[in-house]
């Protein structure tokens, strides 16, 4: 089988906030090299510094050392117009859908946004209308049901299925999803994990997943990265890494999360810890 | 068989919309925990949980309306008090209730030694602030809590700490029953593991002496609760000891919501999750015959008639389907 192309890579990637005594390395670096059409999933606790290497993937906030590459090429987003090209590319959804959304705008409108942005700002009503409703069926939604509807008249588990559906039409080479199922109840969270396995499948996207459950991660990802204060302290294939971990922070996470066919060691915390 | 702490027979509470329409969320529920026992109850977002949770108290106000059935808490009918009555006597002395977002009940510009004393003096003016603040540390010892936090702001504490400390707080008067309701959802995991060991302790130093516990993720129901119940919009549909509820659900809905159990266990990867398909009816009109009926994999036209009810099989066990529990072993297996 021949070698997979590398997507995103990062080289010793740091950011630093603020100064001198008040210096807080979050961000302390990282290495990592994420090959085209993989699931990886980045997990650590609160604090671990993970949204900050995803707004840093993303662009959102500068880099404080090292480099990352897109694709075998230095990423360059210096300027606005190489930013904008560089988002054609990768795109996110995040933990809570509603704050993704402008609230006064129909359901229809965030969808044509998408295509109109895509170089689709000239095509007939009705082709839109099309690609619209292959978008939804792809989450199992009905587009014909949602044109009118608001933002607010939807269940979480929905916009966040609508979110996926956004990320369809848009086809970036990598998605970012940070957190996207804590705010979703346990049901519909399987139904996302499916779409995304779905999405990548489909399209051979490369899919980054963020959170902070291992059960998750375990599930979804080829590959895992453990985070704990601004670094790796273990990666490697999901089997290698959750079945078999080596670090005792990869142990101590894995205890820390309810199991139904093992035992759930409760000793293992002392309450007193502030 | 151990005393009944809460006894609910037959509960429906519904919510009055500003267009005047009924919905019910809360239809015909009937319960028993007893001492010493927890019982867990989940389902998806919008089923009732946290509904059915405010009705126990019997504490109504609008939009929440009783309609009928009854809440016995230690033997003492509760049903038809005045509000204000239930408010002084009954929350806090008999059932106390712990919210998602437990540590928002914190007041930012009070010690909570201070929020304490706000909490006993409450329900009676005469006890000093000394025995208070003794309470108080005792109290917090035991379950493990440091007891500089008693001088302390909330914005000095973690989120975890703070949730704990409400915790604590809503046991101090040791209501005999307590409602918890997602008390860990908002938490990252190894807070959620420092709150589930607190609860438990606090059953076992009888603070508490008997516990309902409300939440969607099924791993964690399944590790601290004895009896599991499912609800499905508004009605009960499965009950059952934990382990039976989990590892051998017998009604479809609660077949699909064990199939989604995310664990990071070996075998995982190789399991295919079982997502239901569709959403809840809406409660403002209920379908006629069984609730589920819309988005169950083995419905036949008889479902759709009438409205069903429990069925109750052997090992204390109940579910609210038209099948024999045979019938839907069998489709189970045939997938």
């Amino acid at each position: 089988m021949a070698e997979k192309k590398s997507c995103l890579k990062g080289v010793g990637l740091t950011k630093v906030f603020g100064l001198g005594r008040n210096k807080n390395t979050a961000v302390d670096h990282v290495d990592f090299d994420f090959s085209e059409g993989e699931i990886v999933s980045i997990v650590g606790e609160s604090g671990s510094g993970k949204t900050t290497l995803a707004k840093m993937l993303l662009g959102l906030i500068s880099t404080t050392e090292g480099e990352i590459y897109f694709q075998g090429k230095k990423r360059d987003i210096r300027s606005q117009r190489a930013k904008k090209e560089y988002w054609t590319n990768i795109q996110a959804i995040f933990q809570d859908p509603f704050s993704s959304y402008n609230i006064f705008n129909k359901i229809d409108s965030l969808f044509l946004d998408c295509i109109n942005m895509r170089g689709g700002k000239n095509l007939p009503y009705e082709k839109k209308v099309e690609m619209m409703t292959e978008a939804c069926s792809f989450v199992n939604l009905k587009f014909a049901e949602l044109t009118n509807k608001y933002p607010f008249e939807l269940s979480g588990g929905q916009m966040q299925r609508l979110m996926i559906a956004r990320i369809f039409l848009l086809k970036p080479k990598i998605l970012l999803a940070d957190e996207p199922t804590s705010m979703i109840d346990a049901c519909s969270r399987a139904t996302i994990l499916d779409m995304l396995l779905k999405l990548r499948n489909d399209t051979g996207m490369t899919i980054i997943f963020i959170t902070h459950d291992i059960g998750l991660a375990y599930f979804v990802s080829d590959k895992v990265f453990i985070m704990e204060h601004g670094k790796f302290v273990e990666s490697g294939t999901a089997d290698e890494v959750i079945l078999r971990p080596k670090e005792a922070y990869t142990k101590r996470l894995l205890n820390d999360v309810p199991k139904i066919h093992e035992e759930w060691d409760l000793s293992t915390v002392d309450i007193k810890n502030q | 068989m151990g005393k009944v702490m809460l006894e609910v027979n037959e509960l429906t509470t519904k919510y009055i919309t500003r267009f005047n329409e009924d919905v019910y969320a809360v239809d015909h529920v009937s319960l028993k925990v007893e001492e010493g026992k927890s019982l867990g109850i989940a389902g998806e977002s919008g089923c009732g949980k946290s509904t059915l949770a405010l009705s126990l108290m019997g504490y109504y106000f609008s939009p929440l309306h009783y309609t009928s059935g009854e809440i016995i808490i230690d033997g003492q009918n509760i049903t038809g008090m005045n509000p204000d009555a239930v408010r002084k006597s009954i929350l806090g002395n008999e059932i106390a209730y712990i919210p998602q977002a437990a540590m928002n009940a914190l007041n930012p510009t009070q010690k909570i030694i201070n929020f304490i004393e706000d909490v006993v003096q409450a329900h009676d003016p005469k006890v000093s602030k000394k025995e208070i603040y003794e309470l108080a540390r005792e109290r917090f010892e035991v379950l493990g809590l440091p007891k500089e936090v008693l001088q302390r702001y909330p914005v000095e504490l973690s989120g975890g700490m703070k949730q704990r400390t409400v915790i604590a707080t809503s046991v101090i008067l040791e209501p005999k029953i307590l409602i918890a309701d997602e008390p860990s959802s908002a938490l990252d995991v190894t807070s959620q593991k420092m709150v589930i060991k607190m609860l438990r302790y606090m059953m076992e130093k009888g603070y508490v002496k008997a516990m309902i516990f409300i939440t969607h993720e099924l791993p964690l129901l399944y590790n601290v609760t004895d009896d599991i119940m499912v609800m499905y919009a508004g009605q009960i549909v499965e009950k059952g000891s934990a382990q039976q509820t989990v590892f051998d659900p017998i009604h479809p809905y609660a077949k699909g919501l064990m199939g989604s159990i995310i664990v990071p266990e070996s075998g995982l990867k190789d399991s295919k999750l079982t997502a239901i398909p569709g959403t809840p009816p809406n409660l403002k009109k209920p379908p006629e015959g069984c609730r589920f009926a819309e988005r169950c994999k083995y419905v036949t036209p008889e479902c759709k008639r009438f409205p069903v009810d429990m069925k109750y099989v052997e090992g204390n066990r109940s579910y609210r389907c038209i099948f024999s529990e045979e019938h839907l072993r069998k489709a189970y297996q045939n997938g």
